[in-house]
């Protein structure tokens, strides 16, 4: 089990899972002379939806890149299951005006015989957005143009999912339903879900774990216990709020982020911070290890 | 009656222009026109070098067009100055050591006009057969590389992300490019190369609903300015390959023109 560990630093990195599907172990990464992750290590199994929160330049966007390799640690390990498949739907797609591509083209492009006319247009149904399939990519909407890169990225039936940012231009209601389609996706497909996200309260309803990052790991651990906490409702009751009464703490400082919102006093030893975010994937989960 | 250099004109210029299409497609969704530029106007040093030791044209200008663009991908590693302005450093000051160049190892009774613009009429049998065998090569390998290029070209982080070794689709297509501009150098020239590439590209895009398609219209386009600009020439005694460009240019306005119009219906 994860624990919200009450402090950043003090506590060594939890041992990586040998069933991880993808992990990481010590990565730094600096670029002009500016570090920008410092010792991070992580890990994600099967089935398990982990997200990364941290305030703007945290590194979040820089550790998932060097997930994907698309950028190489300086130092550090990146350890990944044999053929595993990741999909990734980028946090920017610009596409070019001037590149013709409709959207039933773009989700077989490059998948030779496993992208049929009938497997695109199951996918697209899955994610809901038949009716885009002829137009044209650069015409979609913030919403479908999601839709659309999600699709593509279950076209390759991907082991882990990696979204960055995936609400970005989609509005507030959009939102919720983007979230509760990738939540019902990863159940019934089973795979893991890797997501960077300024929104608490999608992380604290929708997350297994959380890590919070601020070039190096702040803390980790199962939302739930900050969500039952009298002061969630006081910082991350109003959307708006919840993105600056979090990460303007002063992150360098172990103690604030977990002292202040994550284990505040009076009583932490009230707060159970074993229960699990749900307790039925989780269950499952646990099934699914021990009959390995 | 038809004279032979016509013929052979409309050969080279009609093979130029199918080879040119696709990528000058490439180009255009990778907003690469001035990269094109750049290397194109290096050439002129390739010619300078061809001139003064004796050696194939299309082989000197491809050397010097490939050196442009390791350059030019060696400055577009700093963040300071945003890469069209390094191009358009780059593009001033090949063409003006090219000039230097060529009058230095050559002296100056070369007349740089034919280099500049080309001369589509002056086309010898032999370089039918070197466009042929170049242009084969250049398809070819088009065809061969054409869903990882058009991967990196919609989405270079998605496609890398998907496994596609970006870099080195992209130093695969500039090798390909540098190799299409060297070709059109020859038959056209140095300031009106890059036209064969892009134009051609810019006149499809309105009629064009997926990428195979605007590669198929753009090259029938090319043709067809091909043709006219060549008539053109014959009927009113005017220079080809300024024709040839000036009849694409027209086809690609027109088709602008037509887009903006539509749109605003």
């Amino acid at each position: 089990m994860q624990h919200l560990s009450a402090s950043c630093d003090a506590h060594p990195q939890p041992a990586l899972r040998a069933e991880a599907l993808l992990s990481a172990e010590g990565l730094y990464f600096s670029r002009s002379g500016r570090n920008i992750l410092t010792g991070v290590s992580l890990d994600i199994v099967a089935g398990e939806t982990l997200t990364l929160i941290g305030p703007n330049g945290a590194g979040k966007t820089t550790l998932v890149r060097l997930l994907l390799g698309l950028d190489v640690p300086d130092k550090g390990i990146i350890r990944r299951r044999p053929g595993l498949t990741i999909g990734y739907v980028p946090q920017r797609f610009d596409l070019d005006p001037a590149l013709p591509m409709t959207v039933d083209r773009f989700l077989g492009l490059g998948l030779g015989s496993a992208g049929t006319p009938s497997a695109i247009a199951s996918t697209l149904a899955e994610v809901g957005a038949s009716g885009v399939a002829t137009q044209q990519l650069a015409s979609l909407s913030g919403g479908e143009l999601q839709r659309v890169l999600l699709a593509r990225a279950l076209m390759r039936k991907p082991q882990i999912l990696v979204l960055d940012e995936p609400v970005q231009g989609v509005d507030y209601l959009g939102e919720a339903e983007l979230y509760a389609l990738i939540g019902n996706l990863r159940d019934e497909r089973g795979f893991a879900v890797l997501m960077v996200s300024h929104d608490l309260h999608v992380v604290m309803g929708s997350s297994d774990r959380v890590l919070c990052l601020n070039r190096h790991i702040c803390c980790s651990g199962v939302p739930t216990a900050v969500a039952r906490h009298p002061e969630y409702e006081r910082l991350f009751g109003r959307r708006l709020a919840s993105a600056f009464a979090v990460y303007e703490h002063n992150h360098d400082h172990a103690h604030d982020l977990a002292g202040d919102t994550v284990i505040p006093s009076p009583d932490p030893a009230s707060i159970p911070a074993d229960v699990p975010a749900s307790s039925k994937s989780h269950a499952a989960r646990d099934d699914k290890d021990a009959a390995q | 009656m038809i004279e032979s250099f016509i013929v052979q004109a409309f050969l080279a210029s009609a093979g130029l222009a199918i080879i040119t299409a696709p990528l000058g497609c490439l180009v255009v969704w990778n907003r690469m026109a001035y990269f094109g530029e750049a290397i194109a106007h290096a050439g002129l040093m390739g010619v300078a070098l061809s001139l003064a030791f004796r050696v194939n044209m299309t082989v000197s200008v491809l050397l010097v067009a490939l050196a442009a663009a390791i350059f030019v991908l060696a400055l577009s590693r700093q963040r300071l100055v945003p890469i069209d302005s390094v191009l358009g450093l780059l593009h001033h000051g090949t063409l003006s050591l090219g000039i230097i160049a060529t009058g230095a190892l050559t002296g100056p009774s070369v007349d740089l006009r034919s280099y500049l613009f080309g001369d589509i009429y002056a086309i010898a049998p032999g370089d039918l057969y070197w466009l042929a065998a170049t242009g084969a090569f250049v398809l070819g390998a088009l065809f061969v590389l054409w869903q990882p290029l058009l991967r990196v070209a919609v989405h270079a982080e998605l496609a890398a992300a998907e496994g596609v070794p970006r870099h080195r689709v992209r130093a695969a297509f500039i090798i390909l490019m540098a190799l299409a501009v060297a070709l059109a150098i020859k038959f056209v020239g140095i300031l009106l190369a890059v036209a064969f590439l892009i134009v051609p590209a810019v006149a499809a895009r309105p009629f064009s609903s997926t990428p195979e398609r605007m590669v198929a219209i753009a090259m029938a386009i090319a043709v067809a300015a091909v043709a006219a600009g060549l008539y053109g020439s014959w009927t009113w005694d005017l220079p080809g390959g300024p024709s040839i460009v000036l009849a694409m240019a027209l086809a690609a306005t027109g088709s602008l023109i037509w887009v903006g119009i539509s749109k605003t219906r």
